[in-house]
């Protein structure tokens, strides 16, 4: 099976600063890939060089059939954003829309579904996230938890062939964080195509079909989930015995 | 003080008086409408990717911002006579009104729309909405919102700030004061009577605004906070 996304040699620096540096990985189709590494490893960079957030400086990016290079027209953009979701820490819900309307608002207006479509589909994804009693909240009103799930609902009202999640926990006490991973771990099941940036260990164990260890913008190990139990090299041995 | 108050002249100049508030309460209202419309085009100029637009629209902003409205008045309705562009008093009136008003509101816009998150516009991308849907779903209601007071506050001004087009021989509240107050001579009763009108104006034009913000902000009918 080819791979859906495919990473050839991808470099990123930020000013003298190198943030990637010759990265390669290939992630298939209904597999689940967490990116993990301290602060500062390039595994937020990376994830959003995927989705276009930021132009990589060499190599290249293939995801969903869409080739990201060293320049990105916007109409390839649009056109990516339509396959690939992104769910982020801060959740960035739209605050003076309520979450009916945050889901229903890219498929009106990106898709042009029709009001009655949008709406049956964004209490679908809600119910799937299980807050379809909220449809008619502002996000002020959830807990982080709640917010979210709902940021995971709005990518999902678009039908995103591949879902990227960038420390969607990190903002989040522990038991919201559980709600939140258990929606993740859902759709896993499903087979939503996942790449994750998350320093929940214990979740990319036991989630991910691949595990990518970054230190220092490159890869430094990678490998099963299992491999988190016996790293091979001194920096994942210590990165893993310090998170746990 | 000897001075015998005398409001009787009031019986004969009420529908001038009432037709000046008329005028003034237009002239007030569009006003107010063009110079946002126009103030949100500037600030979204001056937050536009392009230097060359941002510069331009700057200095529009620092020219008006830094010259009196009386001045532009002027310059619009007599200096252009002068070069042979004749216009109606009210019109240049309007139009000198529109074009400072629109500096002002411009600056209160551009601090509404900086104040959105760089996530907000993120998310907004990645969920594949162009840059003009972003403006109008995402960017501008918020934005919108968080300014409102300070609109508001700067709107009231501008109706105010009418009474200084009598000087160019409008015919709004203020202009036709003064030609009662020629006639008659009555200067304290009758700039009395228009200040109160004014304050009665003013009153009106906030609880239209309260109104307007219940309306097109849901989000604050509900809730009640401030964004």
């Amino acid at each position: 099976m080819s791979p859906i996304i495919k990473l050839s040699n991808v470099s990123k620096s930020f000013g003298a600063l190198q943030v990637l540096d010759g990265i390669s990985f290939d992630v298939h189709p209904g597999s689940v890939v967490a990116l993990i590494g301290r602060s500062g490893s390039g595994k937020s960079t990376a994830l959003r060089c995927m989705n276009g957030l930021e132009t990589i400086d060499s190599g290249e990016i293939d995801i969903c059939s869409h080739r990201l290079g060293t320049t990105v027209e916007k109409g390839l953009l649009r056109a990516l954003h339509l396959d690939v979701g992104m769910v982020f820490q801060s959740y960035n819900l739209f605050p003076h829309l309520t979450v009916g309307q945050n889901i229903m608002l890219a498929p009106r207006w990106v898709k042009k579904s029709a009001k009655g479509e949008a709406r049956e589909r964004a209490m679908e994804v809600l119910s799937r996230v299980g807050l379809a009693e909220k449809f008619d909240s502002y996000p002020e009103q959830l807990s982080g938890g709640q917010q979210q799930r709902v940021a995971i609902a709005r990518s999902l009202a678009m039908q995103p062939k591949v879902m990227l999640f960038d420390e969607v926990t990190s903002a989040l006490d522990p038991e919201l964080t559980g709600e939140v991973l258990r929606v993740m771990e859902s759709l896993a099941r499903e087979g939503m195509t996942m790449v994750l940036v998350t320093h929940e260990m214990a979740f990319a164990r036991r989630v991910a079909d691949t595990v990518i260890f970054m230190h220092k913008g490159r890869i430094h190990e990678k490998g099963p989930g299992a491999m988190l139990e016996a790293p091979s090299t001194p920096e994942l041995a210590q990165f893993v015995g310090n998170g746990l | 003080m000897a001075y015998q108050f005398d409001f009787s002249f009031l019986s004969e100049y009420w529908p001038e008086l009432l037709r000046g508030l008329w005028l003034t309460l237009k002239m007030s209202v569009l006003t107010i409408v063009l110079g946002f419309l126009v103030g949100t085009v500037l600030a979204i100029g001056r937050t536009a990717h392009s230097a060359w637009v941002r510069r331009a629209c700057g200095v529009y902003v620092e020219v008006i911002r830094n010259t009196p409205l009386l001045i532009q008045m002027f310059l619009i309705y007599f200096g252009l006579a002068s070069l042979g562009l004749k216009l109606g008093a009210n019109f240049c009136a309007i139009l000198s009104i529109v074009i400072n008003i629109s500096a002002y509101t411009c600056e209160i816009m551009r601090a509404g729309i900086e104040s959105i998150r760089k996530g907000q516009l993120e998310a907004a991308q990645c969920l594949g909405l162009s840059r003009l849907q972003t403006l109008a779903a995402v960017v501008l209601p918020p934005a919108t919102e968080r300014v409102y007071p300070a609109l508001t506050s700067q709107f009231i001004l501008i109706m105010l700030t009418t009474s200084v087009v009598s000087q160019i021989s409008a015919e709004e509240l203020t202009s036709i004061a003064a030609r009662i107050d020629s006639i008659t001579f009555r200067s304290f009763e009758i700039y009395l009577v228009v200040a109160l009108l004014y304050i009665l104006l003013a009153v009106a034009v906030r609880g239209t605004f309260w109104l307007i913000a219940r309306l097109v902000f849901p989000r604050l009918r509900r809730l009640g906070t401030p964004l």
